[in-house]
């Protein structure tokens, strides 16, 4: 059953508001979501100032700055810092996308911070997103064919080519299902639309040979027809996809085979 | 809590391969509606205010007759429809199935006790 309220351990108090640093006078605050497992205390916002006059343009670089100068417990993930990696996926102001190629002054007023939305904290920033990776290997996001494997390569032309862009791309950052209300409420059975994106890259791969097995697959009160198209997903996505799309270009193809 | 690989949770009941006639029909019945909701309010529009020996002479005309119980039949199988899709989004368990039986049972309740009527005015 859906839940409107948090549960009481789950409320976000507010945390400690750590000092300014000394001498800088271009300081912007920053509210970041803390909780670790191990004190059995409640989330919090804490507060950090940040010295801009000496900080990257991106949030983060702040965090990185928050971590080297302030606070070490402060814990993100983060690899590649140029949206390839997908790893520092996270809520700043109430967007979910990429720390690494979200500006700070994209940001007006204070910049808050949190985990991606409705999965559980594994600490601070971190979501546990064991879930969502499952999913993803579910939908056999792999190349899957019957015919005995040519001598040197599945050719494919380059109109078929050009049929995955905008698919390919995905960095499975969990930016678009985490935003999305369907997946909130029924994430346990509904593919969302990062998995859903990437089903669909292989559905229309002309060298994949397992297409009707994908759909079969797909078909299903929850696992697709969760989505009512509402599009946070393409929305909010960091490399400027379109997930609903793809979902509506795997439902008119589950309607084509029937009729 | 059940041990469970995590691709075991994820997959769990695999697929109930449905899911597509519903969502389909959804999209009939809302192309339906389309059509027959304006017909509906100006086919019923000049029976209102009317007395009973109007109205009943009004309905006894197949086209209005025919239209309003077109538009009683798609509408609640239609609302049938979007009220399944929202206990499913939002209500799971043993509330789900009530949910889903009672409505459904209210639905074409309503539908058949609408047709009928228009049924004994018309004819």
């Amino acid at each position: 059953m859906v839940q409107f309220t948090l549960p009481k351990n789950s409320k976000i108090r507010t945390g400690k508001t750590w000092p300014k640093p000394e001498g800088a006078s271009n300081l912007r605050k920053f509210q970041i979501y803390r909780w670790t497992p191990d004190d059995g205390e409640n989330p919090r916002v804490d507060t950090y100032f940040v010295d801009m006059d000496t900080c990257g343009p991106m949030i983060l670089d702040a965090l990185i700055k928050i971590k080297n100068e302030i606070d070490p417990t402060l814990t993100f993930r983060r690899s590649c810092r140029e949206g390839i990696c997908g790893s520092c996926a996270m809520n700043i102001d109430g967007i979910n996308t990429l720390a690494c190629i979200y500006g700070i002054d994209e940001v007006k007023g204070d910049v808050k911070i949190y985990p991606l939305p409705h999965m559980p904290v594994v600490r601070d920033l971190i979501p546990d997103l064991t879930h969502f990776y499952a999913q993803h290997a579910s939908i056999m996001p792999w190349l899957e064919t019957k015919t005995n494997r040519p001598a040197k390569e599945w050719r494919q032309s380059i109109e078929d080519r050009e049929k995955l862009d905008g698919l390919y791309e995905c960095v499975m950052c969990a930016s678009c299902s985490t935003s999305c209300p369907s997946y909130w409420w029924n994430g346990d059975r509904y593919l969302g639309p990062a998995a859903l994106l990437h089903a669909y890259r292989w559905i229309i791969d002309s060298r994949d040979e397992a297409t009707g097995e994908r759909l079969d697959e797909l078909e299903d009160p929850f696992k697709l027809y969760r989505c009512h198209t509402i599009m946070n997903c393409a929305k909010t996505c960091p490399k400027g996809l379109n997930p609903a799309k793809a979902i509506a270009e795997i439902k008119k193809l589950m309607v084509e085979r029937q009729l | 809590m059940a041990y469970m690989t995590d691709r075991k949770r994820a997959n769990r009941w695999g697929s109930a391969k449905s899911g597509t006639h519903h969502f389909w029909s959804m999209k009939v019945s809302s192309v339906g509606l389309l059509i027959l909701i304006p017909l509906f309010v100006f086919t019923f529009g000049p029976a209102l205010g009317g007395t009973y020996e109007e109205v009943t002479a009004y309905f006894a005309r197949p086209f209005p007759a025919i239209i309003a119980a077109l538009t009683m039949i798609v509408a609640f199988k239609h609302f049938n429809d979007g009220f399944q899709v929202l206990v499913e989004d939002y209500v799971h368990g043993i509330w789900e199935k009530i949910l889903i039986l009672g409505m459904t049972c209210l639905s074409y309740g309503a539908a058949a006790v609408g047709v009928f009527a228009i049924a004994r005015l018309a004819l």
